[in-house]
């Protein structure tokens, strides 16, 4: 397992020299949506707690670092731990909210939710931010300013981001932090009765989920040059968010990454392929399909399928 | 002094007095038998004890302390552990990892909970099934599950719900000598129990509920004879037509 690890990173890390630019814009979001499911993961997968709301920790992260950098000249390199910050602290208020009045299920869904939209529709109509339009960042190509003239460092920060959330996943996984949010996610009240500080180990996860999706908003909004409402706060990005972890196995640590290296190659060349050759929204149709046979036929991701047909191989 | 105390514990739902002005003590190293007919109010008295509930009036003293409004997960930590009478384990752990979970409250570190939840494991005899997950248990098996998870927690006094509703006599048997093991080792226990073979030979006193109130109170051979208890649970009928 662990020369399996290495062999993979160091292909990972060779990749770049060989692939064409489409091919390391791919991989960019790969690893970038990976990304974002891992984060999605520690309180979505592990804790059991299912937001649909984390395009807001996006947004917040994405708006508080290119307004920094716009109006102060703050490097987004800082920029991104104070949007980070910011995220953190609205993930703490949502969490508050949804934990301390013991709202589950479809409630703490639909709390997670009314809060990325409420931050989208704040944002589009608070002009100095600019307001439904968004910001546009000037492209200087100034790596102290986020900013690369060509794909592959991006690629680099991409894949750190990645593999910093999947580090953060494997020591709450092996510690007694990990431990507790699995008890939570199977039976909260027996949890508790097992001394389990149910609210505080829900809040710890959702600040720490919510902190490392902040961060990711200063790479998508630094690697797009421009930050709208509708694509940073928008449902459609906090459904892209949780999409792969749970096509790849949600509470699992490979399963997100799994998840992404199945859908966003997907997501990209249907879109590709069957949007541009007129068939626009096909690409969406082809997601549809693949969420519904994994409910069917992978009710606990691929991730989890994948190690037991490794294991039973590996047996013989 | 008295491990636990609880007094004028009262708690409604709606229309219904579950629990009235009830008083109540467990001693240090006792074995205290809660017996009653179905909708006495024993598990109520139990979630009030554990913290799922809050009583309406009435205090808990718990080890010197009051124990009312604290959460389940602190009242665990202060050494007073339950099990549920619905077993609740974790479905997608295994036996051990079930287990664990209640070791980590007095072993933070993970290795050295999982070392302690495989003792405890071994004791209840589930050794051999360590490594199954949790939902794929018998209900023998899952009662006996929780009752490792409660015990992992290191309690001072551990509150049994019904732990042997639902077994066989041969499964009773062996599930009375683990709860005489675990007394015997000085822990003290609260025990929910319908089956009364079961709890005329395990409990030093026994403390009966009816709609809520204590109706007697006393050694095994008194209560089985108590004019009350017996009413309670057969009807008046049947006292009167009792030889005397």
């Amino acid at each position: 397992m662990r020369w399996a690890v290495v062999a993979a990173l160091a292909v990972l890390l060779a990749l770049p020299a060989v692939l064409s630019s489409y091919a390391i814009t791919i991989f960019i979001l790969i690893f970038f949506y990976g990304f974002l499911g891992q984060a999605w993961n520690i309180v979505g997968g592990y804790a059991g707690q299912l937001s649909l709301g984390h395009a807001a920790f996006v947004g917040v992260g994405g708006y508080t670092a290119a307004m920094l950098s716009i109006e102060k000249g703050l490097t987004p390199w800082a920029g991104m731990f104070v949007g980070a910050l910011l995220a953190a602290l609205l993930g703490a208020i949502i969490g508050y909210l949804g934990f301390r009045f013991g709202l589950r299920g479809f409630y703490f869904v639909l709390l997670t939710v009314a809060f990325a939209e409420v931050c989208r529709i704040a944002v589009s109509n608070i002009d100095a931010v600019g307001g439904p339009l968004g910001l546009y960042i000037t492209f200087t190509g100034d790596p102290r300013q986020f900013q690369f003239q060509d794909g592959r460092p991006y690629y680099y920060i991409a894949l750190a981001l990645m593999l910093a959330a999947t580090a953060t996943a494997w020591a709450i996984e092996r510690r007694r932090f990990g431990v507790y949010l699995a008890a939570i996610r199977e039976d909260e009240a027996a949890a508790e009765a097992l001394g389990v500080n149910a609210f505080k180990y829900k809040m710890l996860a959702m600040v720490v989920s919510s902190f490392l999706t902040g961060l990711g908003g200063t790479f998508y909004a630094f690697y797009l040059f421009s930050l709208q409402p509708n694509t940073l706060f928008g449902i459609p990005l906090s459904v892209e968010i949780i999409i792969r972890p749970i096509v790849g196995g949600a509470g699992t640590l490979l399963g997100p990454i799994l998840g992404s290296f199945i859908l966003t190659p997907l997501g990209e060349l249907s879109r590709l392929y069957l949007g541009q050759g007129g068939l626009p929204g096909a690409h969406l149709i082809a997601y549809g399909v693949l969420l519904v046979a994994v409910v069917l036929f992978l009710p606990e991701g691929a991730y989890p399928r994948l190690r037991r047909l490794l294991a039973r191989r590996g047996g013989r | 002094m008295s491990l636990l105390v609880a007094r004028g514990l009262s708690k409604r739902f709606g229309g219904l007095l579950a629990v009235a002005e009830l008083d109540l003590t467990v001693d240090p190293g006792e074995m205290l038998g809660l017996i009653g007919p179905n909708g006495a109010g024993k598990t109520t008295v139990f979630n009030l004890f554990s913290g799922f509930l809050t009583p309406d009036a009435g205090d808990v003293d718990f080890r010197g302390r009051s124990i009312v409004g604290l959460s389940p997960h602190a009242i665990c930590r202060l050494g007073l552990a339950r099990t549920f009478q619905i077993v609740r384990p974790f479905p997608r752990m295994t036996v051990l990892e079930n287990v664990r979970v209640g070791a980590l409250v007095l072993h933070p570190r993970v290795p050295e909970a999982l070392d302690r939840a495989r003792d405890v494991v071994e004791r209840v005899g589930l050794g051999a099934r360590q490594d199954v997950a949790a939902g794929a248990l018998t209900l023998a098996e899952r009662k006996r599950l929780e009752l490792a998870r409660a015990l992992a927690t290191e309690p001072a006094l551990l509150l049994l719900d019904e732990v042997m509703a639902g077994l066989n006599p041969t499964e009773i048997e062996t599930i009375i000598q683990l709860i005489r093991g675990i007394h015997a080792s000085g822990v003290s226990i609260l025990l929910i129990e319908h089956n009364m073979r079961a709890v005329m030979a395990l409990s030093q006193r026994i403390v009966v509920l009816s709609f809520g109130e204590r109706i007697a109170e006393g050694v095994p051979a008194e209560i089985a004879n108590h004019p009350k208890v017996i009413e309670a649970y057969l009807g008046e009928e049947y006292v009167r037509a009792a030889p005397a």
